[in-house]
C-alpha cells in the first residue's frame, strides 16, 4: 500500500540542552493483520508496516518492531533527550519495501 | 440421529481439537519467551506495564510499558492468534525507556511485558484487558 500513507510527527521546536522531550508520531496505514477474510471468505494479505526508527544526528533514539496486533494507523509516544540541536529522522518500513520518511529540526536555546 | 459408537469416537475427536487450539496459542507465547530471554530467569517487578482494566474495541487497546535501565522490551497478547505484538529497542537517546502505542487484541486476555535489562537480566509485567469487542475481524 504506497497510496494515502501520511507520517505525522509532533516534535517541539525548540528545547534547552540535555532536555528530555516528548515525541508522538502517527502514520496513516491500514494495518491489514493477515486475520481478516474478504466477502468470498478469502483471507486478505498482510501488509503492515514492520519496522519504525527514530534517529538524532545519527545517534538511535528508539527502533520499535511491529507486528500485526498494532492498531490501524501506527501510533507512538516516547522519550528522547536533545544534546544538541539538530534533526529527528523517522523512518517507518512497509511491508511492501517501501520506506516513509520524515524530518523535524530543533534548536536549542 | 442414532449414537454408535463410531459417531461418539468423532465427537470426541472434535472436542478434543476444539480445546487444543487455545492451547497451542499459548505454547506459542512461551516460545516467543523462550527464544527472547534464552531460557534465562525472568524475574517479576523493574518493568511497568499500564493497560486498560476494560476495553470496549479490541481494535484499538492503549497500552503503555515503562523498564527504566531496559535495552529492549519484548510486549505480547497470549491470547492472539500470533502472541508476538512489538519489540521496543531503546537507542542512546532514549531519555525514560518508556512508550506507548495503540494495539490489537482478539479478545479478554493476558497482555505480558519482557524487559531485557542493560545487565542482562530479564523482567516481567503482565495486565489482564477484558476485551467487549475483539479485534482481529473474522
Amino acid at each position: 500500500m504506497a497510496d494515502g500513507v501520511k507520517p505525522r510527527v509532533k516534535v517541539p521546536k525548540t528545547a534547552s540542552a540535555g532536555d528530555t522531550i516528548t515525541i508522538k508520531t502517527l502514520i496513516s496505514h491500514k494495518m491489514e493483520s493477515g486475520q481478516r477474510k474478504d466477502g468470498d471468505g478469502n483471507v486478505i494479505p498482510r501488509s503492515i508496516i514492520n519496522r519504525f526508527t527514530c534517529d538524532f544526528n545519527g545517534q538511535n533514539v528508539i527502533d520499535i518492531t511491529l507486528e500485526a496486533a498494532i492498531s490501524t494507523n501506527p501510533y507512538f509516544e516516547f522519550q528522547a533527550i536533545v544534546p544538541e540541536a539538530g534533526e529527528f529522522k523517522f523512518t517507518w518500513y512497509d511491508d511492501d519495501g517501501s520506506v516513509y520518511e520524515e524530518t523535524k529540526e530543533i534548536s536549542v536555546s | 440421529m442414532e449414537l454408535t459408537r463410531r459417531s461418539v469416537l468423532q465427537l470426541g475427536a472434535g472436542i478434543l481439537v476444539v480445546a487444543s487450539v487455545p492451547l497451542k496459542a499459548f505454547a506459542a507465547g512461551e516460545d516467543l519467551i523462550e527464544s527472547f530471554t534464552g531460557g534465562a530467569d525472568i524475574a517479576e517487578g523493574g518493568v511497568t506495564l499500564t493497560a486498560p482494566e476494560i476495553a470496549e474495541n479490541g481494535n484499538t487497546v492503549p497500552i503503555e510499558v515503562d523498564a527504566p535501565g531496559a535495552s529492549e522490551i519484548l510486549v505480547m497478547a497470549m491470547g492472539n492468534p500470533t502472541p508476538n505484538v512489538a519489540t521496543f529497542k531503546f537507542g542512546a537517546l532514549s531519555a525514560s525507556h518508556s512508550a506507548s502505542t495503540r494495539i490489537r487484541l482478539a479478545g479478554t486476555q493476558e497482555v505480558v511485558a519482557i524487559a531485557k535489562m542493560q545487565d542482562g537480566s530479564f523482567a516481567r509485567a503482565s495486565a489482564t484487558v477484558k476485551v467487549t469487542i475483539g479485534g482481529c475481524g473474522g
